[in-house]
């Protein structure tokens, strides 16, 4: 299927039966889900359908929630959030070096804001920056780490369509580059099929649909083989051909 | 409720502009206040001291009450040069910085005791909610039985009016941290010490520095009152002094020596706050 096949031999992460509720209301009802290492899974669903329940679990950011079930995963983990989660009092390297350590640390960041397109700006506020500016300030946070998963909980939702699919091509780019797994938790169909070699619908709290997306990159949403993998999507998310 | 729209047919089009003049789109007015006036904060004094001055030297003034600002001038040069002035000056300093100086410790430390764990806040806050509903100017008498009538019992109550502003507002800062940046913390694998250091207590200092100037002007309230009524030196007693032998002139210096006092420390916290909270600059400009 994927072109590297030799690096998806060991699962990054595995999920068996894992239940989350909250208040007695289940969240994520039984999930199964192994994502191989260096994999890229877009994670679709409705508004509240259990998308950030299921990455906070991943992320272990879930203290306080009742549930069970087995969870494996790597010991580097990145998260980008849908906001950049910059620290205003820090300046922009000091927020990419944030919780990193060591004599090159410097140099690390310097060179993940460089990958980002943000050398130059390593002493500015992040109040000086734009908001896709401060998004790629917080990718860059996360690949400093060298994680072996990146999650991402709606990292573009707060961007302009322009900015958006720039930010598309550098995060499917640093992927290519770094090769972490990914887990991006989106609810836009083309963000997904254009992104992701995996595409998982999470539907009443499982896993309603594995799609394996099987296009050569880069990708563009108009590409009309695309048309079937969105249909099929839509479908699962309850979305018919003529509601659209 | 259909009956009022009929009147907009009849109003001219606004945007109908002549061809050849592109820049005839109205601005729309500004509801600011405008730009600041150069040194805006000196105008209103500078103006009062001028009315002061010549109400004077018109004689329009009695110089048994309100002597004229030459003749405070004058007095001031004269307790100076005699070094009662300094003397005072010194004393009076030394209680305020001594006092100012364990509250800010004080304040400090049960603030970040009280805001970083649950067991802190349990036995701190309340404690000092309700010594802040207590006057503390209401302790003196009890403070000069326990600590007789000395230094101690003033720099003590000056410490107390000190520590209370710097808590609460440190504490409140403390406790609204964002709730998303602890969860940064967390996913980027911070020990305790460095979330406290990188996170906890930059988000904080915006409030501790509302606390901090609130503290440095409760300093010098509480000079004033404790000098004025148990004292036998310092700038209070001098005024006292001079209130006994009808010195309307002596009470003034002292007021300007106050003055000054709190200007420039007031100056002096708000320099230090915007050298230290200098990304703020960009969120507000």
């Amino acid at each position: 299927m994927a072109p590297h096949t030799e690096q998806l031999t060991r699962p990054a992460v595995r999920l068996k039966a894992l239940t989350r509720s909250f208040d007695g209301r289940t969240v994520l009802d039984g999930v199964d889900l192994e994502i191989p290492a260096g994999q890229f899974v877009a994670l679709l669903g409705h508004s509240g359908s259990g998308k950030s329940t299921l990455l906070r679990a991943v992320a272990g950011l879930d203290h306080e929630v009742e549930g069970s079930g087995e969870l494996i995963a790597p010991e580097r983990v990145s998260v980008v959030f849908q906001d950049s989660r910059l620290l205003p009092w820090t300046r922009v390297l000091d927020n990419v070096l944030l919780g990193t350590d060591g004599k090159e640390a410097a140099a690390k960041g310097r060179a993940a804001l460089a990958e980002v397109g943000l050398a130059g700006r390593e002493r500015s506020w992040p109040g000086e920056l734009s908001g896709g500016e401060a998004q790629r300030a917080a990718l860059a946070r996360s690949l400093v780490r060298e994680p072996e998963l990146l999650l991402a909980d709606e990292p573009f939702g707060a961007l302009d369509a322009l900015t958006r699919i720039r930010m598309h091509g550098l995060l499917r780019e640093l992927w290519e580059r770094h090769r972490p797994s990914v887990l991006l938790v989106t609810h836009d169909v083309n963000e997904a099929i254009v992104l992701a070699d995996r595409v998982l619908v999470l539907e009443k709290g499982r896993i309603g649909l594995d799609l394996t997306i099987d296009r050569p990159h880069p990708r563009s949403s108009g590409d009309p083989r695309l048309g079937e993998y969105r249909e099929r999507l839509l479908a699962a998310l309850g979305v018919t051909e003529d509601l659209k | 409720m259909a009956t009022t729209t009929t009147t907009t047919s009849t109003a001219p089009a606004p945007t109908a502009a002549p061809p050849g003049a592109p820049d005839a789109r109205r601005r729309r007015r500004s509801l600011s206040p405008g730009r600041r006036l150069p040194a805006s904060r000196l105008i209103g004094p500078a103006l009062l001291l001028v009315l002061w001055a010549s109400a004077s030297a018109a004689g329009r003034l009695d110089p048994g009450a309100v002597p004229a600002p030459w003749t405070v001038l004058e007095t001031a040069g004269r307790l100076w040069t005699d070094g009662t002035l300094p003397t005072d000056v010194l004393t009076s300093l030394r209680r305020a910085a001594a006092g100012f100086a364990i509250g800010l410790t004080a304040g400090v430390v049960l603030a970040l005791v009280s805001g970083l764990s649950r067991v802190g806040e349990a036995l701190i806050d309340g404690s000092v909610q309700l010594n802040r509903a207590i006057p503390t100017l209401g302790l003196i008498p009890l403070f000069i039985l326990w600590l007789g009538i000395g230094e101690t019992f003033k720099i003590a109550i000056i410490a107390i009016v000190v520590y209370i502003p710097i808590y609460l507002n440190t504490h409140a800062a403390l406790s609204g941290i964002d709730h998303r940046f602890v969860e940064l913390a967390e996913v980027q694998g911070l020990s305790r010490l460095r979330f406290v250091r990188q996170i906890v207590i930059p988000g904080a200092l915006p409030g501790f520095f509302v606390g901090l100037r609130l503290g440095v002007t409760g300093s010098w309230l509480g000079l004033v009152v404790l000098e004025q009524i148990n004292a036998t030196s310092g700038l209070g007693y001098l005024m006292f002094q001079a209130q006994n032998y009808g010195q309307s002139d002596v009470i003034l210096v002292g007021l300007l020596v106050y003055g000054v006092f709190g200007l420039v420390s007031d100056s002096a916290v708000r320099l230090i706050e915007r050298r230290v909270l200098s990304w703020r600059r960009t969120l507000s400009s």
